[in-house]
């Protein structure tokens, strides 16, 4: 299905606001939705809710033999899928642009940075290495999937354990989780996507763009960078030119927002262990929320309104004169109601003349006269 | 691959140049006969061919063309013979769908596309040799091709890659040290606006390193748009002569 394009009037009215410097659900420019990391029963799955855009990210593992380029390091391998339930622009098995846009861009961030020691991965040099599949399925489109994709690929991975195995010459165990505890991934580092939308030829810059924003952008850049401040991967996109003082006062917003998301892995990481270790719930079912009536519920989101009364005058005292007044509408029959000029509503009124057409004379009432306006009379149900 | 030097003491790199120099830079306009425009690039050892064929009307989907500008519509490819190991490269796996999209990004913000509404302009690009810098040759090749087929655009697109190691910044890469670990920066820029159309970065890099890195490609882009813009007015020259007898 194609995709619905933003009309006319929604695109002008955003990019005035974004010009106002005001967003549409009142965040400021360099602001983030709120982020919710929850991991599930299973180690290494990971869900991640960017405002209403929701990613779920799985790592597994599997022995292989290596690759014969590097024989002394793990596999490791990334998968986006977009589901079709994230939006009805989706389609399975349709190699779109943006499919490998944002495969290739997880690569990059999570491959080329090298955040993984592939060399502990190593069973056997050159036979049995692990292969780590990290396969990631966007849930709902709301605009900036790759910032979504990158927290739950990075989150799912330090999540992740593997196995333990025992190497004896060349005879390879694998023990089961009951057997020894598993092992976690060795990570250097953890490397996420800040997204920065640009409007009106890089005039105006916008953190985390939602799904509208999106479809007015000219242009995306993508720096992926980690909290010791080392840019791990930067990729712009769309037709726009760019100054290089605008590259670097990214970087700048990045990092300062990098260290908060990094943080709130962190967070949720230890978060989840504590409630593992105490014997608590843990997994998807504690994070959704509990059957409530305010289960459905949406945050408060501060809009600024400091100089609305002021506009509102402003634009009431400029406005033309008022049309003519409506004349209140007129009950002709039980159920029926005439507003306007224009030939008189009948619906109704057969009963009343056959009633009345013994005894007294029907009685025109209201604005029954017909006019020589061919207006069409406005019905109004009264119940 | 540890234990490569990528910067001497004396200030040579692995292949003899000094940290800012580029590569031998050689070009040909013109090399075909059936297309609108195509051109020959030599950058070091990396060797790319571009051809373009446009402005026509929209092949394919109607439903494809812009009622106000022109769609560009890039294909790359590498030849099996063009890195040290032949492998057969498919059509439309991920790198080459991923680069295709760069080339059509950058060309969209430089070609003058509103001249043309509801048509479409192709560009081929095909590497014949890689030795580092794909893309810089690629995007180079293909300004080149369409001065060729005179198409208008605002400026000379240049790419140039660039990276860093022990302080210092070096302008157009090898492969050897693209693929040494070290960061690589790959920039198109126009460079009479000093903007940049596309750039893309691997391999982890201080903050604070961006800036000279950055600056080190910008550079090095403006040296080759000079030659660019030699390579067209020698071109010219030839082709008048040509054409005047």
């Amino acid at each position: 299905m194609r995709e619905t394009p933003l009309s006319n009037c929604e695109r002008l009215f955003l990019l005035k606001a974004i010009e106002s410097k005001k967003r549409l659900d009142g965040r400021q420019t360099y602001d983030y939705r709120s982020i919710k990391i929850s991991f599930g029963t299973d180690y290494g799955c990971c869900s991640v809710n960017l405002g209403k855009t929701r990613v779920l990210a799985q790592v597994s593992c599997e022995l292989v033999p290596p690759k014969d380029s590097r024989p002394t390091e793990g596999i490791i391998f990334l998968n986006l899928e977009l589901s079709p339930m994230a939006s009805p622009a989706f389609q399975t098995n349709r190699q779109s642009e943006l499919l490998v846009t944002l495969n290739r861009q997880l690569e990059r961030c999570l491959r080329n940075s090298r955040c993984i020691d592939t060399e502990s991965l190593c069973v056997v040099s050159g036979e049995k290495v692990w292969q780590i599949r990290v396969d990631v399925h966007v849930l709902n489109h709301d605009g900036n999937l790759m910032d979504a994709a990158s927290i739950a690929a990075i989150s799912a991975l330090c999540h992740f354990k593997r196995p333990d195995v025992a190497i004896q010459g060349r005879d390879v165990t694998v023990f089961g989780p009951a057997e020894r505890d598993p092992v976690p991934l060795s990570i250097y580092h953890m490397p996420v996507c800040v997204s920065f939308a640009f409007f009106q030829q890089g005039t105006y810059l916008l953190v985390d763009p939602c799904e509208k924003e999106e479809l007015i952008m000219d242009g995306l850049l993508v720096m992926a960078m980690n909290k010791h401040r080392e840019i791990c991967s930067i990729q712009s996109s769309g037709g726009i030119m760019l100054l290089k003082e605008q590259v670097l006062r990214c970087s700048k917003i990045a990092s300062v927002k990098v260290s908060e998301i990094t943080e709130l892995i962190n967070k949720a990481l230890e978060n989840d262990r504590q409630a593992r270790k105490e014997g608590g719930k843990f997994g998807f079912v504690e994070s959704m929320p509990k059957e409530r009536i305010t289960a459905l519920k949406r945050e408060e989101s501060l809009v600024e309104m400091t100089d609305v009364q002021e506009t509102a005058d402003q634009i009431i005292s400029k406005a033309a004169a008022g049309h003519e007044v409506v004349p209140s509408p007129v009950i002709v029959a039980t159920g029926t109601g005439q507003v306007g000029e224009g030939l008189q509503n009948t619906w109704g009124l057969d009963e009343e003349d056959e009633e009345e057409e013994s005894g007294t004379k029907v009685e025109k009432r209201g604005t029954g006269s017909k006019s020589e306006y061919a207006c069409l009379p406005v019905s109004v149900f009264l119940h | 691959m540890a234990g490569l030097e990528l910067l001497s003491d004396q200030g040579y790199r692995l292949d003899g140049r000094k940290a800012s120099e580029l590569r031998k830079v050689q070009a040909r306009m013109g090399v075909f006969g059936q297309a609108d425009g195509s051109a020959y690039m030599e950058q070091g050892n990396t060797k790319a061919l571009a051809v373009v064929y446009g402005p026509h009307e929209v092949r394919g989907s109607r439903s494809k063309s812009l009622h106000d500008r022109a769609v560009i519509n890039c294909q790359y490819s590498m030849a099996t013979f063009s890195t040290a190991e032949r492998k057969r490269r498919p059509h439309g796996d991920r790198k080459s769908s991923e680069m295709s999209l760069h080339l059509k990004q950058t060309f969209e913000a430089a070609v003058l596309t509103q001249l043309y509404p509801r048509s479409q302009i192709d560009i081929y690009v095909k590497i014949l040799q890689s030795d580092g810098g794909n893309y810089s040759a690629c995007v180079n090749a293909a300004t080149l091709a369409l001065v060729d087929a005179g198409i208008p655009m605002r400026d000379y697109v240049c790419a140039c890659t660039a990276g860093f190691a022990e302080g210092t910044a070096l302008a157009d890469l090898c492969h050897a040290e693209e693929t040494g670990g070290g960061t690589a920066l790959s920039l198109a820029l126009l460079p009479r606006s000093q903007s940049i159309a596309l750039v893309q970065m691997d391999a982890r890099l201080h903050q604070d390193h961006l800036d000279t890195l950055m600056e080190a490609a910008m550079e090095a882009c403006k040296g080759l748009s000079k030659v660019l813009d030699s390579v067209v007015r020698q071109h010219l020259q030839e082709v008048s002569v040509l054409s005047r007898d």
